[in-house]
């Protein structure tokens, strides 16, 4: 066999020749590649935006909620019953083992003033745990301390959002902010944790203690519920445990019987959200398959190139053989000849592919996931497009008969 | 020990139900540095018989030895092997490749015989050197002359030192003046180089250069005889 470097050389000029022809097929290759690299960026850029939702509400949460209630024979939905209460919220602390961290929450929506400047925003009445729970940091300021819970003390936490649209530029650490007419002290800014994966900006709110919510702001129709629990588990592996804790405990405090049903509603969130991540990752492997086939069907066209080409060479191939190419030249020169298209190709696609994916997240804004092996993988199966359909119409050339070939019109 | 030599040699095409005998027969020996004109009329099998020796095809009955070796039964690979380094071929349509230099032409058969790049340069530009090509190295085939392109298709047949030299019609696509420029060329080859020509004609003032003239009609040798070839000057 003739060296590679030849064989490259007479397979570039055999292209070139056909510029407008190769260009062609070439782009069934880029269209291809590009796709791929272009629904695998989608694919991992909306997976990884999950993964960070997922994280930006907290590890290893669950959330409980007060049950449904039956008033005279009438099932009002989730949540209308007020059978959550902070005791009930320090007993899963107290009690349940696989809890790292308990906030009880208590929140409604009322609209702030400060100076000038006004904003309606959701306020939320919880513990100084809420933000151990959460896995959120303070960006200014100090957290609220189990006195300001025990005293009602009017200070709050302010998320950026609020920060944001109140004071500008101002440093809002000491300042005075009404909430319902009443003045609160603002002593510290919570860190930016984005949209929440149901899309909401999980910024626009503001964090006070919960007996203030309570009792000075939104008013209780018992004394100590709270609208929903946050619960931290240990660990990923001790979720399902503290599942189990906090239901069989919230059973026995709501003295709930063995066959009637729960007053109350543990949601694993991150378990939904896992679950919506292993979608996406199903999502992706579509995407990707449904792109590959535009490949395959770009090697479709290399392969109908290609045979063209032999058939139009047909007494090129016979003068290489009457000066005496062996079947393996004359199959490595179609072969890489093919290859080159792929390959070309390929790496055109890659190029196009990582700009296109890289200008479709910043519209859509989501984190630009183009990983090396997408490229890999669109960069070889290029390559083995071009050989697989390469060979076919390399084959057949080497093996037209010498005198056949060279008398061909 | 002959260089050429065929026993019984028959080629049958299979045309609709009866087989047309393209070849019937021919038993012939061609010595080394012999200068032989085949000649017949279109059809009479004069260049099946010069494709079968040169190994471009194979015969459906018979014995060809090329060099005592037998060569019925061998592999497409020896056989492009034995075509690259023992024969030479020039055809009446030249076979030159298009869109590509004389040079590259040249440099073909030393390509597939391995000979590295800068041998295989300087090698194909001696070649078309002697045959008065100097300048023309870069040219495409598409921008020679007819004489020109037979030359650089006779400088790809002696590139690879092969001792035997096949000339299909060489002239039959040129005109009387280049013609003759040509077979001087094959003359003194053959006179200065020893290489032996097996030259396939129907014209009988081309034939006429040759020492030995083979008479083919109807796929059957019908004569066999030496000639004095006509002397001329060489243009050259």
């Amino acid at each position: 066999m003739i060296s590679i470097l030849s064989t490259l050389r007479i397979a570039l000029r055999a292209l070139w020749v056909n510029k407008m022809r190769s260009a062609l097929t070439m782009l069934g290759i880029i269209i291809g590649v590009s796709a791929v690299i272009i629904m695998l960026a989608v694919g991992t850029g909306l997976s990884k935006k999950i993964s960070e939702s997922i994280s930006s509400i907290g590890s290893n949460l669950l959330m409980v909620f007060p049950g449904s209630s039956t008033q005279g024979g009438v099932r009002i939905g989730g949540g209308s019953q007020s059978t959550l209460t902070k005791d009930d919220a320090d007993a899963i602390e107290k009690e349940c083992s696989a809890v790292s961290a308990v906030a009880p929450e208590y929140h409604g929506g009322a609209q702030i003033i400060y100076g000038n400047q006004n904003w309606a925003t959701n306020i939320q009445g919880t513990t100084p745990s809420i933000l151990e729970v959460k896995d959120c940091g303070l960006t200014a300021g100090r957290n609220m301390t189990d006195q300001d819970v025990r005293n009602a003390n009017k200070v709050c936490l302010l998320g950026k959002t609020v920060v944001d649209n109140l004071f500008g530029s101002i440093d809002p650490i000491g300042q005075i902010i009404r909430i319902k007419k009443i003045p609160f002290k603002v002593i510290g800014v919570l860190e930016s944790k984005g949209q929440s994966p149901g899309g909401q900006d999980q910024d626009d709110t503001i964090l006070i203690p919960l007996t203030t919510a309570q009792k000075k702001i939104f008013g209780t129709t018992i004394p100590g519920m709270v609208r929903m629990i946050m619960v931290k588990a240990r660990n990923a592996d001790d979720i399902a445990v503290a599942e189990r804790q906090v239901t069989d405990l919230l059973r026995q405090r709501h003295r709930i019987g063995p066959n009637k049903e729960d007053d109350f509603t543990v949601m694993n969130l991150t378990q939904i959200l896992k679950m919506a991540e292993q979608t996406t990752n199903y999502l992706t492997l579509l995407l990707g398959a449904i792109a590959s086939v535009s490949l395959l069907v770009g090697g479709i066209g290399i392969m109908n190139i290609m045979l063209v080409s032999v058939t139009e060479r047909t007494r090129e191939i016979g003068i290489r053989m009457a000066v005496g190419a062996k079947t393996w030249d004359i199959r490595i020169q179609f072969i890489i000849e093919a290859l080159t298209l792929s390959m070309m190709g390929g790496i055109m696609g890659i190029i196009i592919g990582s700009g296109g994916s890289v200008i479709l997240s910043t519209i859509f804004e989501y984190p630009s996931v183009v990983s090396p092996l997408s490229v890999f993988l669109a960069f070889s199966f290029s390559g083995v497009v071009g050989i697989f359909f390469g060979f076919y119409p390399a084959y057949k050339a080497s093996l037209l008969n010498p005198i056949d070939a060279l008398r061909f019109e | 020990m002959a260089l050429i030599e065929t026993h019984k040699l028959s080629k049958t095409y299979d045309v609709g139900d009866e087989g047309v005998h393209a070849l019937e027969d021919v038993s012939v020996k061609i010595e080394k540095g012999e200068f032989v004109a085949i000649m017949g009329p279109s059809g009479s099998g004069k260049s099946t018989f010069m494709n079968i020796i040169g190994c471009l095809d194979q015969p459906t009955a018979g014995e060809y030895l090329l060099d005592d070796r037998k060569i019925g039964g061998l592999s497409r690979d020896e056989l492009a092997v034995i075509r690259n380094q023992k024969i030479g071929f020039v055809f009446q349509g030249f076979n030159l490749l298009s869109r590509t230099s004389a040079l590259e032409n040249v440099e073909l058969p030393l390509l597939y015989n391995h000979v590295p790049t800068s041998e295989r340069k300087k090698k194909a530009l001696d070649a078309l050197k002697m045959l008065g090509l100097e300048g023309r190295e870069h040219h495409h085939s598409n921008q020679l002359s007819g004489g020109q392109q037979q030359r650089v298709a006779i400088a790809r047949a002696l590139v690879n030192e092969a001792p035997i030299l096949m000339a299909d019609e060489p002239t039959g696509n040129l005109d009387t003046k280049t013609s003759i420029e040509i077979m001087d060329l094959l003359v003194q080859l053959n006179r200065n180089s020893g290489t032996t020509i097996i030259l396939v004609t129907h014209e009988a003032d081309i034939a006429a250069f040759s020492k030995r003239i083979i008479r083919f009609v109807d796929g059957q040798v019908i004569g066999d005889e030496e000639v004095n070839p006509v002397r001329r000057t060489s243009p050259f």
